[in-house]
């Protein structure tokens, strides 16, 4: 096992095929990403709605017991 | 027989608290495996003598491919599972297995396309294989777009799971395409059945890469059924509970 380039520019260019590897490794990292970050941000958003819905809640019971 | 495991298994609580203690760990050993695989695929295995460096391509497209087939076949069976059963759980997971299955069907057309140009010269060629991956992204959607067909709930998961079912003819012909119709794309690299027609050089970064890609399948296969979790069952008292944890305090508890 060596390495197999020596130099930044032989590595980005690839022997010429540098657009077609990086472009594939590029989107690859995107979607790869994007399949981590969108539920983990979406566990978020249902967690403070949930969140919001208890305080809100609260707050009626609240108002309720003052009103009798 | 004893199905104590069976029914432990389709409790969302039970799989989401599960989950929580070992997802950080698989994601973890996902990224080691993937930052490994990529690094070693293409900084340190050797050139291909035809094709040269645009093979390294190989090391995204293969995992991707896989994932993609083997996703679409769990979450047929999930979808199975779900009609049989009704096992809310199972439908959970199929509905998160949809969106990833889509994304990595894309993503291996794309690596595909990009591949192709300088080998074939040309990004899209109508060859058996690329043909019926395309239909198996359509399946996808399609079984993404069932889930929002219906207002009732049980509905939609039902066509979906019908759908995902039906669609599984599929999965046998692309396994087969590239030998039944021998047109453009190269045979398998890698077969159950024999060795791997690769060096080993160049089938070890493989081999670390679609274990790299099976770890993170199943990390964002569980991020994603949590989801699901979390918003069919955000009336739960559970879920008030852990929001209640959370927030730092137990004021958010319901009594």
């Amino acid at each position: 096992m060596k390495v197999q380039f020596q130099t930044i520019n032989q590595i980005l260019d690839m022997g010429g095929h540098g657009f077609y590897v990086w472009s594939a490794v590029f989107v690859t990292l995107t979607v790869l990403i994007g399949l981590i970050v969108r539920p983990l941000l979406q566990h978020k958003t249902v967690l403070n709605q949930v969140s919001q819905d208890l305080a809100r809640e609260k707050l009626r019971k609240k108002t309720a017991g003052e009103g009798n | 027989m004893n199905w104590v495991w069976f029914y432990r298994l389709g409790s969302p609580l039970w799989f989401y608290q599960t989950t929580t203690r070992w997802l950080p760990w698989l994601g973890l050993l996902a990224f080691i495996l993937l930052t490994i695989g990529l690094v070693w695929g293409l900084g340190f295995a050797p050139q291909d003598a035809k094709q040269g460096n645009s093979f390294r391509i190989i090391y995204m497209h293969v995992p991707a491919s896989f994932l993609a087939l083997a996703g679409y076949f769990l979450m047929a069976t999930a979808g199975a599972i779900g009609l049989i059963w009704k096992m809310k759980l199972s439908y959970m997971v199929m509905k998160a297995a949809a969106p990833i299955g889509a994304a990595l069907t894309f993503l291996a057309l794309f690596t595909g396309a990009v591949w192709g140009k300088p080998t074939w010269g040309s990004y899209w060629v109508w060859d058996a294989r690329i043909t019926s991956m395309l239909i198996l992204l359509f399946l996808y959607f399609g079984v993404l777009a069932l889930q929002y067909a219906f207002h009732n709930e049980e509905a939609s998961n039902k066509a979906s799971a019908i759908l995902a079912l039906i669609g599984t003819v599929n999965i046998p012909i692309i396994y087969k395409s590239v030998d039944w119709w021998y047109t453009l794309h190269q045979p398998s690299t890698i077969k159950l059945t024999s060795a791997p027609s690769m060096h080993p050089d160049m089938f070890q970064p493989l081999l670390v890469m679609i274990l790299g890609f099976y770890c993170f399948y199943i990390v964002a296969l569980c991020l994603f059924t949590r989801v699901e979790i979390l918003r069919r069952e955000r009336k739960t008292g559970w879920v008030g509970d852990l929001v209640g944890e959370l927030n730092g305090s137990t004021e958010g508890k319901r009594q």
